[in-house]
């Protein structure tokens, strides 16, 4: 089923990919490997995936400051998700995606979103200005 | 988001490229979190000179190449390396490399050589209202909780840009309104032997995180006069397990002289009586593993002050350990007590200093063990993902006589 909302632009952009909402929040810094983007916290209930290329819905940032530093690194790499939708205002990883765009490695849109509405699986389209739709 | 006329003439480049690429980074950072305008700050903690990428170092080398210095007091959180010690960290050559780029990098920023997670222990330490802008999540919790100064949560990046810009988005723990506890933790069910156990304050924070999040809360019930040793483990262990930016103890921390005024007259949303049973299951969750042998012991997180090695000194007199134990800590600490008897005491039971660095941070740990113990509750949370170590929980005592031994010897009598 087709279902479309418009998220707050922290940072506008358009991408698509397949969704990847966490079940739980996660520290960049110490949960995700900056060399891959695969989830290395054996405690968080999606080890072992990696947010690599998909459309990372997370309800809020927790953790360690220094996962502005895995965002840019993941980005400057190529294994970055395509886009973050945020449940929460956050200066930590949009952060790392301000500091990419600054130093020309690339960038990605970063929505705020109420995440809990979002669907826990499937494709995601972001076009600039906001609009998300999602399909199974 | 509006930026007054000396801010911007500074990110128009007023004074070169690099403090207008700060302030413009700053600025950003005020906007994503919804600030009105930025606001001078005292000093700067910065948590960006660890090495995680080629990507963090070209960034800060841009900065000093573009002429960048920082404009206050700016002290440097641990680096990937230690200095003191080169033989301690294990790498390539281009591992060594970059990270040692990334350290003189933000020297040459005008940073203090500190290279410590704990360096409100070293003599940083902004007064009650002062407004900071830190990185390193124990150490924002601590200066904001501990010493009542303000500052957010500032991810790796904003925290020199801060210190190179003078500025900070005026937002969130900035804000009155915004420090005042929403929560209310109760734990007069506790036992008073409990709460005058340091092993319990790693697990408060590790409890605090957990349940709390973001959330100011305010805990009553705990024992006047909490050294900062016991704080810094409740901060550590509540921002590795949550976000948590702050939190009060009434009759303890400053802006908590009681409960109502921790609250700022406002009636909390929640109130919880922490019971002996979660303080047990969250320490029981620290431990990753349930075997009796360890490979290696490792204290110092956040860095171990000069007190905690006098404890650690006491507990060692005589013994001589079956299996590596390191203790991390900054370098100013260190001096402080290599002419010390203490330090004498602690060479000879075998004690592995770590300085401007940790074991969790950095390749340091045998590259053969499976089980690390250790008494902190940051390293517990972070050492399974970042080391490849199971964890085992324990207090300091019980990690030097496990040391000893090789095998788990815990005490359970201080847990009741």
């Amino acid at each position: 089923m087709a279902m479309t909302l418009r998220g707050e632009v922290l940072i506008d952009g358009a991408a698509d990919g397949p969704l990847f909402r966490m079940a739980k929040p996660i520290s960049f810094w110490g949960g995700i490997d900056p060399k891959s983007g695969r989830v290395t916290d054996p405690r968080h209930p999606d080890y072992g995936a990696s947010i690599a290329g998909s459309v990372l819905a997370l309800s809020e940032t927790i953790g360690s400051s220094s996962s502005s530093a895995v965002m840019l690194e993941l980005i400057a790499i190529g294994q970055a998700p395509r886009a973050l939708l945020l449940g929460r205002p956050d200066a930590i990883l949009t952060l790392g995606v301000v500091v990419a765009r600054e130093m020309g490695v690339g960038s990605i849109p970063v929505l705020r979103v109420p995440v809990e509405r979002l669907p826990t699986s499937g494709l995601a389209r972001i076009r600039e200005g906001g609009e998300i739709s999602f399909a199974s | 988001m509006e930026l007054g006329p000396y801010e911007t003439s500074i990110a128009a480049g007023a004074e070169g490229a690099a403090a207008a690429m700060a302030m413009r980074i700053v600025a950003e950072a005020g906007r994503l979190l919804g600030a009105p305008r930025l606001i001078e700050i005292g000093s700067v903690h910065v948590d960006g000179c660890l090495y995680h990428g080629d990507s963090g170092v070209h960034f800060v080398e841009k900065l000093v190449a573009d002429g960048g210095q920082v404009q206050v007091p700016t002290t440097l959180n641990v680096g990937a390396l230690d200095l003191l010690h080169p033989e301690r960290v294990r790498g390539d050559t281009h591992f060594r490399d970059m990270a040692r780029r990334l350290m003189d990098a933000h020297l040459a920023l005008g940073c203090t050589q500190s290279f410590t997670c704990a360096p409100y222990q070293t003599g940083h330490r902004p007064g009650l209202g002062e407004h900071v802008a830190w990185g390193e999540s124990n150490a924002v919790a601590f200066a904001n909780s501990v010493l009542g100064a303000r500052t957010n949560r500032c991810g790796d990046f904003l925290d020199i840009c801060a210190g190179i810009a003078g500025r900070a988005p005026y937002c969130g723990l900035h804000l009155d309104e915004n420090r005042a506890a929403r929560a209310v933790v109760r734990t007069d069910t506790l036992s008073f032997a409990l709460k005058d156990t340091d092993a319990f304050y790693p697990v408060l924070g590790a409890w605090l995180g957990a349940t709390f999040g973001e959330t100011v809360a305010v805990m009553d019930g705990l024992p006047f006069g909490l050294s900062d040793d016991r704080l810094k483990a409740v901060a550590a262990g509540a921002a590795s397990t949550g976000a948590i930016g702050l939190f009060h103890i009434a009759g303890v921390t400053p802006e908590a002289p009681t409960v109502d005024t921790a609250c700022g007259g406002v009636m909390p949303e929640t109130e919880i009586a922490l019971t002996f049973d979660m303080v047990r299951e969250t320490r029981d969750r620290l431990s990753t593993v349930d075997g009796n042998r360890i490979d290696a012991v490792a204290v110092g997180s956040p860095h171990f002050s000069r007190d905690e090695f006098s404890v650690l000194a006491k507990l060692s007199k005589d013994r001589k350990f079956a299996v590596p134990f390191f203790a991390c800590t900054g370098r100013d600490v260190l001096s402080a007590l290599e002419n010390s008897d203490d330090f004498s005491v602690l060479k000879s039971a075998g004690i592995e200093f770590v300085a401007d660095t940790c074991v969790v941070v950095a390749p340091i740990l045998p590259e053969s063990g499976d089980v690390l113990m250790t008494n902190s509750a940051k390293f517990a949370h972070y050492g399974p993902a970042n080391t490849g170590f199971d964890v085992v929980y324990g207090s300091l005592s019980d990690c030097v006589e496990s040391a000893v031994t090789g095998t788990v010897v815990r005490d359970e009598t201080i847990w009741r």
